[in-house]
């Protein structure tokens, strides 16, 4: 729309017509305070905060609703308006239980903030209270309806937003109260957006109440560990007993891939790392057959003597490694580097949640026609999906998955640009999934009906019982501009490459290839494959990786993750060095298996996995560490350390470690204060990740600069960076905490069509996390609460 | 059933068919029923807009918009179908006027609705009682059964080609939904609380779509004025203030009722005539022109002629036409109170200063007609009435601000009286006189 120019506070302005003039004003950096008024929920006008002065309008009118018009001259801040601001807030704090020394909200209540400013000070209210007794609603959620200021922000969120619908408002008047769906509790997705959205302390979380006051805390703006989504979370941490305890997880960065968005995993589901049960100490099997804790040396030192005896004995073929789904990139890298060069194995794998390899060739054959087979890949890179792409895209083909459930984030983007910019939803499933009511058109197919729906859309009329809504669904996707396609662990393999081929025949079209959790997409990318090195290079293509390693690599193709268990069982595997990862109870491997191999797990918790092992070493979880990790879309993220466990290792450091313990050199591993480190920020980068202080004596008792340290995750981005060019993205930008699209390039590999299936989709839902989601007593209790109760609503 | 009071100077022309037996389709008919709704058909959309301007109806619901300007906000194309909608919630403490009209002339609505939908080109007319008044839907529904029956209402209606539905629904019992975006929202089956506006109904309304809303009393005279002229209903009134309307005298007088007298006419005759003066000899203390929540005149103050521009001269409002009488037994803090009772008990709560405020006000008029104020009380009482004037979402909070200041601008003296323990005076006067009986 044209602009309007306009008169506020005696400074010109311009904004679109039709433009609010509270946002108007907001983009101009004048602050309209408000309380019901939320960016993107309806409007309100409720609280009369927002009230200004208009020129030639008899009365104050509320900046929420009036939108800016040609000439108008506007006071947003007189004596007039504060008088009405203040009165406005005595009127509030007339029933208001001014609480705020025991308020969880204290300190950072929008009531006490609008108080401060407009000074009601002075308790006229001498009457007796509306008092009504707290409310627990659900695990997570507690309703104190006296100091609930009826903003409707939580009715909003929760019906708007998350299309949950379970606030009400009942009774009227000074009676009006908020209320949960079911009577006295909620049944909803518990994403906790009502609490976060609360300016004052009415809706208060159970995880975090009456734990600590907010500037206690210090607030780490890092990335959510569990789905595939990578939202941002601000982690609350405070000082415990044995290093820094997370006591909360909100959105305070709303400026992360998730906007305003954050579901139960990302806002309650750390809890797991305060666990009491949590591993602390290495741990060796005795000749009792009994693990017992040992000191750290002497686990390092025994693990990395016996890996050694087995490669020099067996070779390298004889030992195994299983990475994991939640480490960052760096560690991931790490790992299959030190696997390769210092194992001299090829035997590396990971529990594959989504079919990169076969995306990334897909993309990389679907070349410009007359581009010849040595031009750039045409859809490389620049035809992936970036997660903020779902906000703003005119058009979404959503074919498999449950996004409501598996991916809660890009639910939430999709939902948003549906309702905001009434985008075009187009979905595909086998089941009922609940984004189908944001959806232009749903279309049911049966669940081994993808292959023939991606042919039927691509002209096949044969290939899928035509019924109407099939043809419709088709008409739409042929008349659309531009595509986001986003596709489930449904599609693998040749399927992946027919969808891609499809897509291409389209004018504009992006995808999005999904996968279960917060660094699956890292681990690919990051070669924890028996045949693929980072960047999708094929073992047998590794020349510039040995020129950067200084060292030859194996060439044939190793065990995948099936393939060692199966080594294991024949005794064909003398060692298994797994990483984060549970696969005794994901691949349901009888333990029997692992009887002749010498196991060393490096975990959280005695997984089934780590009491099989003959070493257990105690590991740190994502919020515990620095370094970046990709989404499901090839978002690249920073992550901070928050919170610190005393007796557990970051598995980067664990790797240094072992393969110093293996007689390699930690500078060769980690090539810091070498070639072309472009991140070279001394002091800062060390702090950053908050690994060099810690490590002082061990660095200076091998000759090593502290500044520059072999824990650096930084030192291996440069490495990854150089070998990765789609990982070549800026760091000052990461640094700041932006999310950095990869650049494209990241494919060289030609034909995934033959490689072996091995992709075992998670089925998590909104309220489960693989083996880690266990661990977490929030989770547990809001999946108990639900019983017998349908999962997420719908 | 309740009646229309009579008085020589009143003129009937909403109350012309009143106790004749109008509810019978053919008895209304006899009573030249349904002739305007044919002169309308005639007349076309603008010819009946043109003739609704002439006869400078203003709206009885309390605002006084002109009638006329309000049908022509309509737009002629739109998107979504039209509606017609009648207010019929009436519910403003001293106001029992559209009741009469359900009770004695339900078709004059009807009628007056297929004249408002073709006014607009609309198919759809909606008749909204307020829940206490369900006992009249029965008589409302059997009006409009006949109509259909008579094919007055349905598919081409009086043969015209054209087609007009009507349907009546009742409230839950809120004051609230008298705001006629409440109604809608009411109507629509959610929470009666008010909308946005701009956009305003005339736009976008009922179901999203272009909708007038009218009071039913203003409703029920449109066809009167097909019926003796647009420009002859004018001249009954004063300048800018056509015809007449019903005027419920009520409170201390002696011969409280419901008259329907023609605009402008001066308030004091009104109580003293046609009301026939204060009952038992007493003084007159106060008078609430237009219905509780309009401001409280004075006994000087009341020489004034009923029409909404003079009412607004003098300080207070035309309102519903509720004239609320009160003699000098009266306390004025009790009568205060009681008005902030329905209003704290009305708020929807939608919005701060309504919410908050009257039930502040509600407890502070307690404690201080109970003695247990201060003169500090009466001060905060006044200032909080002064914050929510003009602050609120929608008009109820000053409904609920205006008399209060009223009240105390105008009788802070008797506010004074019931200050540091002392209470009410009058309650003493009328125990002691209790016990001397």
């Amino acid at each position: 729309m044209a602009d309007v120019t306009f008169t506020v506070d005696g400074k010109k302005l311009t904004a679109p017509a039709g433009t609010l003039l509270i946002e108007a004003c907001r983009t101009h950096g004048i602050e309209i305070p408000a309380f019901c008024y939320y960016p993107g929920l309806s409007l309100q006008a409720a609280c009369r905060m927002c009230v200004v002065r208009i020129e030639k309008v008899p009365k104050l009118q509320t900046a929420c609703t009036t939108p800016v018009a040609e000439n108008m001259v506007v006071t947003t801040e007189s004596p007039e308006i504060a008088q009405a601001r203040k009165a406005t807030i005595e009127l509030l704090l007339g029933n208001h239980p001014l609480d705020c020394p025991v308020c969880d909200a204290g300190g950072e209540c929008e009531l006490q903030d609008m108080t401060f400013k407009y000074g009601a000070h002075e308790s006229k209210f001498v009457e007796i209270k509306q008092h009504r007794e707290e409310q627990q609603w659900s695990p997570v959620v507690f309703f104190d309806r006296p100091r609930c200021i009826l903003c409707y922000r939580c009715v909003r969120v929760c019906g708007e937003g998350m299309d949950v619908w379970a606030l009400g408002i009942q009774n009227r008047g000074a009676g009006a109260v908020i209320a949960p769906n079911k009577q006295d509790h909620l049944e909803c997705e518990e994403c906790g957006m009502c609490i976060d959205i609360c300016p004052v302390g009415a809706l208060t979380s159970g995880t975090y109440r009456y734990k600590t006051r907010p500037w206690e805390m210090n607030h780490v703006g890092t990335i959510c560990t569990h789905c595939g989504d990578g939202c941002r979370t601000t982690l609350g941490v405070r000082r415990g007993d044995d290093g820094m305890d997370i006591v909360r997880g909100d959105n305070r960065d709303k400026s992360g891939i998730n906007g305003d968005f954050l579901c139960i995993k990302g806002r309650y589901a750390f809890d797991f790392a305060n666990r009491e049960d949590r591993l602390t100490k290495p741990l060796i099997r005795q000749a009792d057959g009994k693990l017992a804790p040992v000191n750290w040396d002497q686990a390092i030192e025994f693990a990395g003597k016996k890996l050694r005896e087995i490669r020099d004995a067996r070779g390298g073929g004889a030992i195994g490694v299983i990475g994991s789904n939640r480490t960052t990139n760096e560690e991931a890298y790490l790992l299959q580097k030190f696997a390769r060069t210092v194992l001299g194995t090829n035997n590396i794998d990971h529990h594959r949640t989504a079919d990169y390899p076969a995306f990334a060739a897909a993309l990389n054959h679907s070349i410009e026609p007359g581009a010849g087979s040595s031009g750039t890949p045409a859809l490389a890179g620049k035809a992936e999906a970036s997660l903020r792409d779902f906000a703003s895209a005119k058009a979404i083909l959503m074919l498999g998955n449950d996004p409501t459930e598996q991916h809660p984030g890009l639910a939430w983007q999709i939902r948003t640009n549906v309702r905001l910019n009434n985008a075009r939803l187009y979905v595909a499933n086998h089941e009922l999934i609940k984004l189908r009511r944001q959806a232009t058109s749903f279309l049911q197919i049966r669940e081994g009906d993808y292959p023939a729906l991606i042919a039927y859309l691509g002209g096949d009329d044969s290939a899928l019982d035509g019924n109407g809504e099939a043809a419709k669904l088709r008409e739409a996707i042929r008349g659309e501009e531009s595509l986001l396609v986003a596709f489930g662990s449904e599609f693998r393999g040749g399927d992946v490459s027919a969808l891609v081929r499809f897509g291409s025949l389209l004018p504009t079209v992006k995808f999005a290839c999904l996968a279960d959790y917060v660094n699956s997409r890292g681990a690919a990318d990051m070669g924890l494959y028996p045949d693929l090195l980072p960047g999708y290079v094929p073992v047998g293509a590794a020349a510039h990786f040995a020129e950067e390693y200084g060292s030859a690599l194996p060439a044939q193709p190793g065990f995948d993750l099936v393939q060692m268990f199966d080594a294991a069982e024949r005794g064909a595997l003398g060692a298994l060095y797994v990483v984060g990862s549970n696969p005794i109870a994901r691949y349901g491997v009888d333990p029997a298996a692992l009887s002749n191999t010498f196991l060393i797990v490096q975990d959280m918790f005695l997984t089934e996995t780590a009491q099989l092992a003959d070493v257990v070493l105690p590991a740190a979880n994502l919020y515990e560490k620095a370094g970046t990790v990709t989404n499901a879309f090839g978002d690249l993220q920073m992550v901070k350390k928050a919170a610190d466990k005393a007796g557990v290792r970051t598995d980067f450091e664990l790797i240094v470690r072992l393969a110093g313990a293996l007689g390699a050199d930690p500078k060769k591993l980690v090539p810091f204060g070498r070639r072309g480190v472009q991140a070279d920020f001394g002091q800062a980068r060390g702090a950053q990740s908050g690994e060099v202080d810690r490590h002082g004596v061990w660095l200076a008792a091998h000759h090593l600069e502290p500044k520059l340290s072999p824990f650096d995750p930084f030192a291996i981005l440069d490495e990854i960076q150089r070998l990765v060019p789609a990982y070549n993205v800026p760091h000052f930008e990461l640094l700041a905490g932006d999310d950095q699209h990869l650049r494209p390039g990241l494919v060289r590999i030609e034909d995934a069509g033959s490689r072996r299936d091995l992709v075992l989709p998670s089925n998590d839902t909104l309220f489960s996390s693989g083996t880690l989601g266990r661990y977490s007593q929030m989770l547990s209790s809001v999946m108990e609460a639900r019983k017998p109760a349908e999962t997420a609503a719908d | 059933m309740a009646t229309i009071s009579t008085h020589p100077d009143c003129v009937p022309v909403v109350s012309y068919r009143f106790g004749k037996g109008a509810t019978a389709i053919d008895k209304y008919l006899e009573l030249d029923g349904y002739k305007s709704a044919r002169k309308a058909l005639e007349l076309g959309p603008d010819g009946i807009i043109g003739e609704m301007k002439a006869s400078n109806l203003r709206g009885r619901g309390g605002a006084g918009f002109p009638t006329g300007l309000k049908w022509s906000f309509v737009p002629k194309q739109a998107p979504r179908p039209k509606y017609v909608l009648v207010n019929g919630d009436e519910s403003e403490p001293g106001t029992c006027k559209d009741r009469l009209i359900f009770e004695h002339d339900p078709h004059s609505v009807i009628e007056g609705v297929i004249i408002a939908g073709l006014a607009i080109q609309a198919k759809m007319g909606f008749i909204y009682l307020r829940g206490e008044y369900r006992y009249l839907l029965k008589i409302m529904e059997k009006a409009v059964e006949d109509a259909y029956a008579k094919g007055f209402l349905g598919k081409n209606i009086f043969g015209s080609g054209i087609d007009f539905d009507i349907v009546t629904q009742t409230g839950a019992g809120a004051y609230e939904v008298g705001e006629e975006s409440a109604l809608m929202e009411s109507l629509e089956g959610k929470r009666g609380v008010p909308r946005i506006r701009p956009p305003f109904p005339a736009v976008v309304g009922l179901y999203g779509g272009p909708t007038i809303i009218n009071n039913a009393e203003t409703i029920a005279t449109v066809p009167h004025i097909f019926r003796i002229g647009g420009a002859e209903y004018a001249k009954l009134g004063t300048e800018r203030n056509g015809g007449t309307r019903l005027f419920c005298l009520s409170g201390h007088l002696q011969r409280p009722g419901v008259y329907e007298l023609p605009m402008g006419y001066n308030l004091k005759r009104m109580i003293y005539e046609v009301g026939g003066g204060i009952r038992d000899g007493k003084k007159l203390k106060a008078v609430v022109p237009g219905g509780s929540s309009t401001p409280v005149l004075l006994p000087e103050e009341i020489d004034i002629g009923m029409d909404f521009d003079q009412v607004g001269k003098a300080g207070s409002m035309l309102g519903s036409g509720g004239v609320v009488v009160l003699d000098e037994t009266v306390c004025i803090v009790e009568f205060a109170l009681r008005t902030m009772k329905f209003y704290q008990h009305e708020s929807c709560g939608w919005c701060i200063p309504c919410r908050e405020g009257t039930d502040w006000l509600k407890k502070s008029l307690t404690r201080l007609h109970a003695g247990g104020a201060v003169d500090k009380d009466i001060d905060n009482i006044r200032y909080l009435a002064e914050n929510m004037l003009g602050r609120t979402f929608c008009p109820l909070g000053d409904a609920a601000a205006m008399p209060t200041l009223g009240f105390v601008k105008k009788f802070r003296k008797e506010f004074e009286d019931h200050l540091e323990g002392r209470g009410c005076p009058y309650h003493k006067a009328r125990e002691e006189e209790t016990a001397l009986v």
